[in-house]
């Protein structure tokens, strides 16, 4: 090599970078888009399996794909959609549901009373390992599909459940089944809103109860929009108008639903004109966001409830005026305006506001910031001189517990310290061992719009995550009595009463309910959120 | 050099196993309860636990499962992410996006780097000299949470002269923003030591050679100086490859691309063992190649040097 060999060696090797580096860029076409489309940003799902998907990005793509049997009202009744009728017996334990004739899947299939039986079976069985099985565990039959493991957890393979469809489901005709339930439930008709319950087609399934491998990448449902190719994974789920849909028929042509790795890059977007709905504008841009989206950034509330237990399994906590004290010790609206700038609001009961049968201020005194009272009462109650707050160190919680406990602090003259967990799942493992983890933050969001929803899993003895061990016979026999009530307004009362005792007993602290806080381009309007942090895909349209 | 090059790549192959093997009990040293982090902060049921860990073979010990590993990897099956995608794919999807940023930032980077390197160089002490000094240090001083939403703000959103992010099927024009920004890293570094090695080689006795014999100053400084000043220069860009490829997560999670660095993030952060170990291990195979392709550069830039 002699010359001036590094400088064509130099140029050669960047002209073959920059080759590399473009050569698959001018394949792209991101902003190809329909005329009448519009775009939403989302994280990438963790599944477009209606069984399988318990997050909210996952349900917003399906909620555009499937069209469910009920949705709810302003007063968060539900009223049918696909279904053309929802009925029961007296007991409220088996439930007819007969479907509308004329929908269609997007493939053209028909759908059937099979179509749902079939999904329902599907998402039950154990083996299957759908996240969202626990929603079926009401109907007769659920205990039937799981496995259990004989050995404990030893690596012995675990043996076959003992069915493989749910007994509970018979098919009456071709548009219309019976649902029998383990126990009478009036509320179950709220239930069936959920994801889990949308029907599967037949081009679904490989086998009788084997979902396809590719159903996943581009779900085939019964719903107004259809997905166009399939869901690009880190990138994009483009879905386009299905012709002739029987039901309502959104104002736009397509949604592009634009996946995004960080709400900042998705705020920088929307603000850029390149996307037209952020669901959730992220924390740190929110004292701008005011000024930079002005009207374009709205509020509308979510079920998101956040809370502190306290671990009743610790004596230090076992006296109610301590509980008391501590709650009344905090100042939940200075923490919700300083910290969280007023995008979630300070709550004073034991189920969110979204519910029907919530009542303002259940909590009463107890919710109400008073640090004298809170301090004559801690001392009278001898109260720990140390108090610890655990919360896991990768959700961002550190500037609000901290700011609690410089309020307990403050209130009561005792030591506070926050106790960082890397993750949730290393704290809760520590609680069920029962170690000293002082106070547990959680937090809920609901599945279905019923005051159950929240009584049953965060207080019941038994309730899937009342993982600081509350119990108190009274209250589950009231929300047990409460399911099983003849009419939803009766099941109310009684969970009203139910949640009057929680009150009393202050098991969890109860701190702050979410709102959706989300903006949207000027090119798109009547921009609404529901209960389930969904965009309502019904109502946006393009701004004319 | 035949031989030698079958030595290195034997070398490779040693060095791929043992890397692997660590990243694999790194992450099985650090993974919790994989199956929690998969549902989030919602309650699981035994008998989704019980399917789960049997699909993942979560309950074998760590030598049964990294068997299980290997055997796939050798067979060219990276295994399944805990999310159920298949790891080649998601190594197909990111790789592409990836290396088009970094190659992208060397090439801004070893541009001005070399260009700036060299007229500072030969001009020490001037004007030109200091500011890029003190420019180079305001850049490297500045972290890049910092310089990477700084930059998307002012040139992305206020002035709107680049896109503000860039998407997984990002054009040229795209990926320039982010290109730059990663390339800030490592160009203050490639540029002192340009500077470094050309003032050196100002003195050296060739030069002195060479000007005496009469040639003119661009054909010393273009062909004698240059020529071996850039052997240290190589290496550095070499070794930054392979930094840049990696250590791109800020930068992909800002502007938005699906690379490799945000799919390191993920899998760290769900504790998904076979995602992380999977690119661990393609990034382990590039940092190993483009270092033999630096040493075998050397060869070409500097007949001295030979292989055996």
């Amino acid at each position: 090599m002699r010359g001036n060999g590094p400088w064509k060696m130099a140029a050669g090797a960047a002209a073959i970078a920059l080759l590399a580096a473009g050569c698959s860029g001018g394949s792209s076409d991101d902003d190809e888009t329909l005329p009448n489309a519009i775009s939403i940003g989302i994280v990438e799902p963790d599944s477009l399996i209606p069984s399988n998907t318990v997050e909210q990005n996952g349900s917003s793509v399906l909620a555009s794909l499937f069209y469910p049997l009920v949705r709810f009202d302003d007063n968060r009744k539900p009223y049918t959609v696909a279904a053309e009728s929802i009925t029961h017996d007296k007991a409220n334990k088996v439930w007819t549901i007969k479907i509308r004739p004329d929908f269609t899947f997007s493939n053209g299939e028909p759908v059937t009373a099979d179509n749902y039986i079939n999904a329902w079976n599907y998402g039950a069985y154990g083996p299957n390992a759908q996240l969202a099985s626990y929603f079926f565990s009401r109907i007769d039959g659920y205990a039937q599909m799981q496995s259990v493991d004989a050995d404990g957890d030893g690596p012995q393979k675990a043996p076959e459940p003992k069915a493989k469809k749910l007994s509970g489901l018979k098919k009456l005709t071709n548009t219309s089944f019976t649902v029998t339930l383990s126990a009478g439930f009036a509320g179950w008709e709220s239930v069936i809103g959920y994801d889990a319950f949308y029907p599967l087609p037949k081009a679904a399934f490989k086998a009788d109860g084997v979902l396809a491998d590719t159903y996943g990448d581009a779900p085939i449902g019964n719903g107004p929009f259809k997905v166009k190719g399939k869901w690009e994974h880190d990138s994009k789920i483009q879905v386009e108008k299905v012709a002739d849909f029987k039901g309502t028929v959104p104002k736009v042509d397509g949604i592009t639903w634009k996946i995004y790795q960080d709400l900042g890059a998705q705020y920088a977007d929307l603000l850029a004109g390149n996307l037209d709905v952020e669901t959730k504008v992220p924390i740190e841009s929110l004292a701008s966001a005011s000024g930079d989206l002005g009207a374009r950034l709205q509020k509308s509330p979510s079920s998101a409830f956040a809370f502190v237990g306290f671990p009743m399994y610790d004596p230090q906590y076992a006296n109610r005026d301590v509980r008391r004290a501590i709650s009344m010790a905090i100042n939940r609206g200075e923490m919700t305006d300083q910290i969280f700038l007023g995008s979630e609001t300070p709550a004073t009961s034991f189920v969110s506001p979204v519910v029907s049968g919530y009542r303002p201020n259940t909590c009463g005194d107890n919710c109400e910031y008073n640090p004298t009272k809170a301090k004559a009462l801690y001392a009278a109650a001898k109260g720990p001189t140390d108090i610890k707050v655990s919360y896991n160190a990768d959700g961002g919680h550190k500037a609000w517990v901290d700011a609690m406990c410089n309020q307990i602090k403050a209130s009561l003259g005792v030591n506070c310290t926050g106790s960082p967990e890397a993750k949730l799942s290393d704290l809760l493992k520590k609680v069920r061992a029962h170690k000293s983890v002082g106070l547990i933050r959680l937090a809920w969001a609901m599945d279905y719009p019923l005051m159950e929803n929240y009584l049953g899993p965060l207080y019941t003895t038994d309730g899937s995550s009342n993982y600081y061990g509350y119990t108190n016979t009274a209250f589950d026999s009231l929300v047990r009595e409460g399911s099983e009530a003849a009419t939803t307004d009766a099941a109310e009362k009684k969970w009203q009463q139910a949640e009057d005792i929680l009150a009393q007993d202050m098991p969890v602290l109860p701190l702050r309910f979410g709102q959706n806080v989300f903006g949207h381009s000027e090119k798109v309007t009547n921009v609404s959120m529901d209960l389930f942090q969904k965009v309502d895909i019904y109502k946006i349209e393009i701004a004319s | 050099m035949f031989r030698y090059i079958v030595r290195r790549l034997l070398q490779m192959v040693l060095t791929f196993f043992g890397a692997t093997f660590i990243v694999y009990a790194l992450m099985f040293a650090v993974q919790d309860d994989p199956i929690q982090a998969l549902v989030g902060e919602r309650p699981i049921t035994e008998s989704q636990r019980a399917a789960l860990t049997e699909r993942y073979h979560l309950d074998d010990n760590f030598f049964a499962q990294y068997w299980y590993y290997m055997k796939g990897l050798l067979t060219g099956d990276f295994g399944t992410s805990m999310t159920n995608r298949k790891v080649s794919s998601m190594l197909a999807d990111a790789w592409p996006v990836t290396m088009r940023l970094a190659l992208l930032a060397i090439v801004i980077a070893a541009t001005i780097a070399i260009l700036a390197g060299v007229v500072s160089g030969i001009r020490r002490g001037s004007i030109f000299d200091n500011a890029t000094l003190v420019i180079t240090l305001i850049v490297l001083a500045m972290p890049i949470v910092v310089l990477a939403p700084l930059a998307q703000l002012v040139f992305g959103i206020k002035l709107g002269w680049f896109p503000a992010t860039a998407g997984k099927n990002a054009t040229l024009w795209q990926l320039l923003l982010p290109a730059g920004v990663l390339a800030s890293l490592v160009v203050a570094t490639e540029l002192r030591v340009t500077r470094a090695s050309v003032a050196e080689n100002l003195r050296a006795d060739y030069v002195r050679t060479a000007r005496a014999k009469g040639l003119t100053g661009a054909r010393v400084i273009g062909v004698h100086v240059l020529r071996n000043s850039l052997i240290p220069v190589i290496t550095l860009i070499g070794v930054d490859l392979g930094a840049l490829m990696s250590g791109a997560i800020v930068t992909e999670k800002v502007f938005n691309i699906p690379g490799v660095g945000f799919n390191l993030f993920r899998g760290i952060r769900t504790e998904d063992g076979p995602l992380v170990v999977g690119f661990v291990s393609v990034l382990v195979i590039v940092f190993l190649v483009v270092n033999l392709v630096v040493d075998l550069l050397y060869a070409a830039l500097d007949p001295r040097i030979r292989y055996e």
